[in-house]
């Protein structure tokens, strides 16, 4: 999200606009998402907190559960967000300045409300995190791998793990799954696949060989290149388990 | 003092906003209070609760309202930790809970196989028959969020699956209680809260 409009870009760059955020929020919930996850892109480039007034908005007209991300950084940042209704606050580039902010936000609101985003890169060096990843300006590598950084995050009570495998996001080949194999035998709570759907095989791909516990996607769903019903029959018809 | 419809105990934490919402899109206004007086002249309490057991606790003790819950005889829902908290004990830091409910809050086994805490959705069992799940059926899906649950036991009217079976649903009397939350569990749970509003125990 961007100045109270939805926006997605490709491989992080060249946003687009797609919608204003009540409205997606609607017919997504309307159409079956089992859970909506917003981010704030430039919140952390930019130094700033996500825009809170539409959290309120959109928890008055969804019953299904919503993850707020961009620039939390403080515990006071993530209260005012879940007292608007939010059920989850994702941190990434602020947990990375501030590994203790993990541990911070569990003691005081519980591991289920916090999730941590990782944005990782593949290179000759392994899976390396990166930070800022909203501006491609901004973003740049850290010291980290992503298999320590999982690790160290669930030891501080992250209670949630969103990877994100920058080299597939927005270009749709399908997710990362070696990459998320790989997490998953490291991880001891929920695990969501994240970059690269393009369509309806990728979803049962990730699910049945990385075991992961949810399957994040954008590209696909704001296009309407794949609509959500359609894709939970299909997967429903390859036998994994999930609501319809 | 004109009498409240629905009254929801602030045991602390966050998320009430939710559930005010989805009371909101059925026609239902709510307070949330911390004042016996007015939870007892409520015709209906909902006891939510995110975080951690003890705190909830303490708030409650501190509000003076561990007896009025217990002396409620209106219709009470007890949602997530809520439902903990109607319970004897938790084994999350060991401490000692309501009561009202028969058995112990247990942490659930963590692994890659089973993550915890079990956050996603999650079909039901249904093991009674009871006015109060009206419309809902075994493999209905709702929206669970929690790292500890009650065992099934002989007060179980529904439950889940982890890597052992656990409580969704209680009902002993009056008291009502879920470990998913019915304000995030779209259609089903919007069902399990309008039951709820209309229910005579």
């Amino acid at each position: 999200m961007r100045d109270d409009v939805v926006v997605k870009g490709v491989r992080f760059r060249d946003h687009r606009v797609v919608g204003d955020i009540v409205e997606l929020a609607e017919r997504y919930c309307t159409e079956g998402a089992d859970e909506l996850v917003f981010y704030d892109i430039t919140a952390s480039p930019e130094g700033r907190t996500v825009d809170r007034r539409w959290i309120s908005k959109v928890a008055a007209v969804i019953d299904i559960p919503f993850c707020v991300a961009g620039g939390i950084r403080t515990l006071a940042a993530a209260e005012e967000v879940l007292n608007k209704g939010a059920d989850k606050i994702s941190i990434n580039s602020p947990a990375l300045e501030n590994p203790g902010l993990i541990s911070d936000l569990a003691r005081r609101f519980g591991s289920q409300c916090v999730v941590l985003g990782v944005d990782s890169f593949e290179s000759a060096g392994g899976y390396r995190v990166y930070r800022n990843t909203g501006d491609p300006g901004k973003t740049s590598a850290t010291e980290r791998s992503m298999l320590d950084w999982i690790l160290e995050a669930q030891q501080r009570g992250a209670g949630e793990i969103v990877l994100n495998c920058m080299n597939q996001d927005g270009v749709r080949q399908g997710y990362d799954c070696p990459q998320l194999v790989l997490a998953r035998r490291h991880c001891s709570v929920p695990l969501i696949a994240s970059g690269g759907a393009g369509a309806h095989q990728h979803f049962a791909d990730v699910f049945q060989q990385a075991n992961v516990d949810g399957a994040l996607a954008a590209s696909v769903f704001h296009n309407a290149d794949i609509h959500i019903a359609d894709l939970k029959r299909f997967l429903a018809g390859k036998d994994l388990a999930i609501r319809l | 003092m004109p009498a409240i419809a629905v009254a929801i105990i602030d045991s602390g934490g966050a998320n009430i906003a939710s559930l005010q919402f989805a009371l909101q899109r059925l026609g239902q206004s709510s307070v949330l209070t911390t004042d016996a007086t007015e939870i007892r002249a409520a015709s209906r309490v909902i006891l939510p609760g995110v975080g951690a057991a003890r705190n909830a606790m303490s708030k409650l003790r501190d509000h003076r309202l561990l007896d009025v819950i217990r002396n409620l005889k209106q219709p009470v829902l007890g949602i997530c930790l809520g439902m903990q908290l109607l319970a004897e004990a938790s084994d999350e830091e060991d401490v000692d809970c309501l009561g009202i409910i028969p058995g112990t809050a247990a942490r659930l086994p963590a692994s890659p196989q089973f993550p915890v805490p079990n956050m996603g959705w999650c079909p039901i069992l249904k093991t009674a028959e009871d006015s109060v799940l009206d419309g809902l059926n075994s493999g209905n899906y709702f929206y669970f969020v929690h790292s500890y649950a009650l065992p099934v036991s002989q007060i179980t009217l529904a439950s889940a699956e982890h890597e052992h079976r656990f409580a969704a649903i209680v009902r002993q009397g009056n008291f009502l209680a879920a470990q998913f939350h019915p304000e995030r569990s779209s259609a089903a749970g919007s069902r399990l809260l309008k039951n709820f509003l209309c229910w005579r125990p």
